[in-house]
């Protein structure tokens, strides 16, 4: 829709352009801030005239995604599997035409539960690279710069630059369960596990207001997985909006972590 | 931007979406359907590639090329996927139709089939309200439906529709923009309030405003936003800005400006200053002693409200026989309470109008109304004009659902271009409804509860039927007395039964205001006595199917509801019996079914539903047919085509009637200046009160012409052949819908998937096979939206889903095919034996899933929507 407060648009093409004067607000590439009114924004700048790269490989296998590569690009990056990262697009609401032009860095920023690329990096350990205003950057894990529902830790100035992560997690055996209202909307519980070397690392997304991220044995029983996950999200808190109510939210969510956790154990035994 | 191959001067405004810079150079093809990425009826190629033209900044499309659907084609040369859309007949109202074709055009082989092993997940961003998307299906696999030429029985393709694919068929506001004026409405932020004071001062000086209307500019008259052939069956309970606001997101101040931009900036600057007032949200509350009342100032005779007092808008009190004593000698008895939730009509077009006065001084008002004339004597009762000094034209409307039987836009556009007539700016005005207003500020399914106690004889014959309704019309009565007498009309009458009592109220509350949704009532009541049936039917032990047998009425049997017989309805035909065996047999006939994994359950049900063909109290219809001596029929019909594929049936009878081929046949329609007057397209009269009117036009011409000596004749004559019909929907008939389905139910997860879904329609005569089987197809797609995912949640009066992204519309994975079966059948009423078929598909289908899921986890659902976490619910012992 029209965004009739805005006066003014500008690419951003160096780092001195990404400093945003009063009123302005980054803009990527999806895009999320045409799809509802935004009566405080007087002034948009296009961060994909940065013209980043899309994604670079890491030293050790890793993999760095530009926050303004597309998901249609993070599919097709040289992922050891694409199995997760496609799974982790096909969970996301949009459709296949928003995907071409969604950014990953814009679903991280937007912190939305349901955001499948803060799944997606969550649970493949990244680290997000944040440049701070002082031209220098910093870095944290993607599970700790979303803070709440719709709320990131990022501090007035500060811009994502990409999320990197690690070469091993990207090489480990990984499954995804997913609950959603409506089999392709948008999702209620994600669970996406990952087999390291001596655990299976849990993240929840969806059904909690921000990522949770739990290491559990492999030799847990469903029993206590569940409780685990329960525990965890619990003291999170669990999240409720239409796509979902906090009870059928948890017990999907608990449930979906227990199937997750045996196939990871069962695939590797 | 190159727009469809040529280079567009000039730039967009830096918070422009591409959507409307389309739109402001002349792109009409891409459509609004939610404004917000999520209906894809905006999309459009940006260098080849798909996107949604409304959530992609104008900026970024600057030097790139930008094909709409009317760059993709024209009626002349259709693209490959265009002329595959027209084959298949995947359309109906066609608004979200450009979207589609340019999607799958970026999908398409070069012969336009669409070959992709996951159309349900790629497809999820192309919304379609009409179809139940089983045409389209056909469409991207290339499947052909319709033919070109053939009369009445045949599936001759829609008219409109190699305009629709390519984008250039005109909707309501698809007009050039350059001059016109727009509106924004401020809305109440209070349930309940009192205007104290309106500063617009602020408003006023942004530059573009041309006018502000606050309530003190408001005409003051009440009237009704429901449009009824008779407004008297109406309450007169709304003002066109009123002191009092009495839901959250009642309009109250309406801003007028040269940009639609200018007129939101300021109305964000209109100052309103209100006296809070006590709200009440829960009808049963409302009509409690104590409770604030919304309406408790109008007299109740002059504004027929029943009970201003009790914010009782409508009641229903009455018993024939002798309901305890039935219940008291039954041999089997059941009772319970069924809730259904809101639902929203998400039409894809938006409510949307234009008005301005014309050089005559006639107020002309284009806009998105299944009822043109009735629009046209209500505003002119309003702004105090003679109706003919008014005059309102309707374009093909884009998706009505009963949504588009009221006044809801015309009046403030109306008002606006008189008022700034008067001071000699001839400027047209428009308004167009926002997604997020069509769920926060427009009428929505009313919900109810009904609680539903029959009795019945050792052998399942009906002792005793006790039915209580109570209706949250929310803040404004408008159809609430009429969905009320019709929810409890058919589906009670429909049962032989020498006991009925029916109380039923309709309630006041400062909710958003319920309005005429498809079944119009019939949904939720049918909802629950089909529940409660089922429930009776295991009870005594015999299958639903029979139970049904041994109680329905049969020819000869007097209609009743609570009082003396209905008198105005009879058996033109009668096909129930058929249509019971026919769904019965088909779903035996998919036996044994399997489970889709370990977890599931499996179960069966069905329902059945009756419906009138007409409304009662009269719809009236004239046509007028000028055969010229081309050979050319220009047929004027005052009724509306809003995807209700009226427009194709007309053009069949005439061209049955004169012999001609149906691209001889012109329709001119919903236009109150060049036809005589029409009621209006609802109450599923498109095709048996206007249609009979065209049929006995098209009679009369044929009369003319074999007195002239036939056809051939025709070149010899000096002006045309004139034949005119009327009808005047006195005589109603009744037709029948059974629907049946194989579900699966996953307690652990609670989701329904529906494994056979069968309805067999009791239609008359078919007059187009294929129209009929996506009338069908479509009220199930809608029914099963509201039977298991769809829900306007609102709380505390606010709405929480405010557009396609909260709320549940069903995409095209969510839609179960569904099988159409046909009854036998002639009527003696309509139109070649034809009867009507467009709401009533959807009345039966929520309680037949209901009773299917009640059948595969031994726990019966009372509420809908049946989503996931109720079903979830629900088998672990829980409260809904």
């Amino acid at each position: 829709m029209d965004l009739t407060h805005v006066e003014t648009y500008r690419g951003a093409h160096d780092r001195e352009g990404l400093r945003l004067r009063p009123g302005e607000r980054l803009l990527a590439g999806g895009t999320w801030l045409f799809s509802e009114p935004q009566p405080q924004v007087t002034g948009l700048v296009d961060l994909t005239a940065m013209h980043w790269e899309p994604w670079e490989p890491l030293p050790g296998g890793g993999l760095r995604l530009a926050a303004t590569c597309t998901v249609q690009q993070a599919r097709a990056a040289p992922w050891p599997s694409p199995t997760l990262a496609e799974r982790c697009a096909d969970a996301l609401l949009m459709s296949f035409k928003v995907q071409s032009a969604a950014t990953v860095g814009g679903n991280l920023c937007l912190g939305l539960p349901a955001g499948a690329m803060i799944a997606l990096t969550a649970a493949l350990d990244g680290e997000v690279v944040v440049w701070t205003p002082d031209g220098a950057e910093r870095r944290a894990p993607v599970a700790d710069f979303v803070l709440d529902a719709g709320v990131v830790d990022l501090r007035p100035g500060e811009v994502l630059r990409s999320v990197e992560l690690p070469g091993p997690a990207l090489r480990q055996a990984s499954a995804l369960r997913r609950a959603a209202l409506t089999t392709h909307g948008r999702s209620a519980a994600l669970v996406i596990g990952r087999r390291s070397a001596d655990a299976v690392v849990l993240t929840v997304t969806a059904s909690v207001p921000r990522p949770v991220v739990l290491a559990l044995p492999p030799t847990e029983t469903a029993a206590a997985v569940r409780d685990a996950v329960a525990a965890a999200c619990g003291a999170t808190g669990w999240f409720a909006d239409p796509h979902g109510a906090a009870d059928w939210r948890a017990a999907q969510t608990v449930g979906l972590a227990a199937e997750v956790h045996a196939e990871l154990v069962e695939g590797a035994a | 931007m190159i727009l469809d191959g040529d280079e567009v001067p000039g730039a967009p405004a830096p918070g422009q979406c591409l959507r409307t810079w389309i739109r402001a150079c002349g792109g009409t093809a891409v459509k609004k359907g939610c404004d917000s990425g999520d209906c894809g009826a905006c999309t459009v190629l940006l260098d080849g590639v798909p996107v949604h033209s409304c959530i992609t900044p104008a900026a970024r499309a600057a030097g790139r090329a930008v094909t709409t659907a009317a760059g993709l084609g024209t009626p002349e040369e259709l693209s490959p996927v265009q002329r595959r859309f027209v084959e298949a007949g995947a359309f109906q109202c066609g608004f979200c139709t450009p979207g589609w074709v340019v999607t799958a055009t970026a999908l398409a082989d070069a012969d336009g089939t669409v070959r992709v092993a996951d159309p349900e997940r790629v497809f999820k961003g192309n919304l379609c309200r009409c179809t139940g998307y089983r045409s389209i299906r056909d469409a991207l696999a290339g499947t052909v439906n319709v033919t070109a030429g053939g009369g009445v029985g045949c599936s001759v393709a829609a008219p409109a529709g190699p305009r629709v694919v390519t984008g250039r068929e005109a909707f309501t506001l698809d007009l050039p923009d350059t001059g016109v004026l727009h509106v924004a409405l401020v809305r109440s932020p209070h349930a309940h309030a009192r205007v104290v004071a309106v500063d617009r001062g602020a408003a006023e000086e942004v530059p573009g405003v041309v006018l502000v209307l606050t309530p003190a500019d408001s005409p003051d008259v009440l009237y009704s936003t429901a449009r009824h052939e008779n407004r008297l069956d109406d309450p007169d309970d709304t003002r066109l800005l009123d002191e009092v606001v009495r839901f959250r997101g009642q309009r109250v101040v309406a801003v007028v400006a040269e940009s639609a931009a200018a007129a939101q900036r300021a109305a964000a600057l209109v100052d309103v200053r209100y006296e809070v007032l006590p709200a009440v949200f829960d009808p049963e509350a409302s009509r409690a002693p104590g409770a604030p009342l919304l309406h408790g100032e109008k007299d109740a005779a002059a504004s027929r409200i029943a009970d201003p007092a009790r914010n009782v808008v409508a009641a229903t009190h009455g018993e024939v026989g002798d309901v305890a004593t039935g219940l008291r000698t039954a041999a089997h008895t059941v009772r319970g309470t069924w809730t259904s939730g809101r639902v929203a009509h998400a039409a894809l077009e938006t409510h949307g109008a234009r008005a301005w006065v014309d050089d005559d001084g006639t107020l002309v008002v284009r806009t998105s109304t299944q009822v043109p004339f009735l629009v046209r004597d209500e505003l002119a009762r309003v702004l105090g004009r003679a109706p003919d000094r008014v005059r309102v034209v309707a374009a093909r409307v884009g998706g009505g659902f009963g949504g588009k039987q009221e006044l809801l836009v015309e009046d403030v556009v109306a008002l606006a271009a008189l008022r700034l007539a008067e001071r000699g700016d001839r400027r047209p005005v428009q308004l167009e409804m926002t997604r997020e207003e069509q769920f926060t500020a427009i009428p929505l399914r009313h919900p109810m509860r009904v609680t539903v106690e029959l009795g019945a004889d050792a052998e399942g014959r009906l002792t005793a039927m006790r039915v209580e309704v109570l209706s949250d019309t929310g803040a404004y009565g408008n159809h609430g007395p009429g969905v009320m007498f019709h929810g409890v009309h058919e589906s009670v009458a429909v049962y032989r039964c020498p006991a009925k009592r029916v109380d039923a109220e309709a309630v006041y509350t400062n909710n958003p205001p319920s309005g005429a949704f498809r079944g119009y009532g019939l949904g939720q009541v049918v909802f629950a006595i089909e529940s409660a049936l089922d429930e009776l039917a295991r009870e005594v032990g015999i299958t639903p199917f029979d139970l049904r047998r041994r109680n329905v009425v049969v020819p000869g049997d007097p209609l009743v509801v609570n009082g003396p017989p209905t008198t105005d309805l009879e058996f033109g035909s009668y096909g129930l019996d058929q249509c019971l065996d026919l769904a019965e047999a088909a779903l035996a006939g998919t036996r044994p079914a399997v489970p889709p994994a370990e977890g599931w359950a499996i179960g069966e049900g069905m329902a059945l539903a009756m419906i009138a063909t007409i409304p009662p109290r009269g719809h009236h219809s004239h046509a007028r047919i000028a055969l010229s001596p081309d050979g050319t029929a220009t047929v004027a019909v005052g009724t509306a085509e809003f995807g209700n594929g009226t427009a194709t049936v007309h053009t069949q009878l005439v061209a049955q009637a004169l012999g001609l081929d149906p691209d001889r046949v012109r329709l001119i329609a919903s236009d109150t200046a060049t036809s005589g007057y029409d009621s209006g397209a609802f109450g599923s009269t498109g095709s048996v009160v206007a249609g009979l009117a065209v049929q006995r036009a098209a009679a009369e011409v044929r009369r003319r012409l074999d007195a002239l000596g036939g056809l051939p004749a025709l070149r010899r004559t000096e002006g045309p052949v004139v034949g005119t019909g009327t009808c005047d929907g006195g005589r109603r008939s009744v037709a029948f819908n059974v629907h049946a389905v194989r579900v699966a139910v996953h307690p652990a997860s609670g989701e329904v998937r529906v494994l056979d879904s069968v309805q067999a329609v009791d239609a008359g005569v078919v007059l187009n096979p294929e129209q009929l089987r996506g009338q069908v197809e479509g009220g199930v797609a809608q029914a099963v939206g509201s039977a298991l995912q769809e829900e306007v949640v609102v709380v505390d009066g606010q709405v929480r889903t405010r557009g396609f992204r909260t709320y549940r519309t069903p995409q095209l994975g969510d839609v179960p095919t569904t099988r159409v079966l046909v009854a036998d059948t002639v009527d003696a009423l309509g139109p070649h034996g034809a009867k009507s078929m467009s709401e009533a598909p959807y009345n039966p289908v929520a309680p037949a899933i209901a009773n299917a899921v009640r059948d595969a986890v031994g726990v019966r659902p009372h509420d809908l929507p049946m989503s996931r976490d109720r079903i979830w619910r629900l088998t672990r012992g829980g409260t809904p």
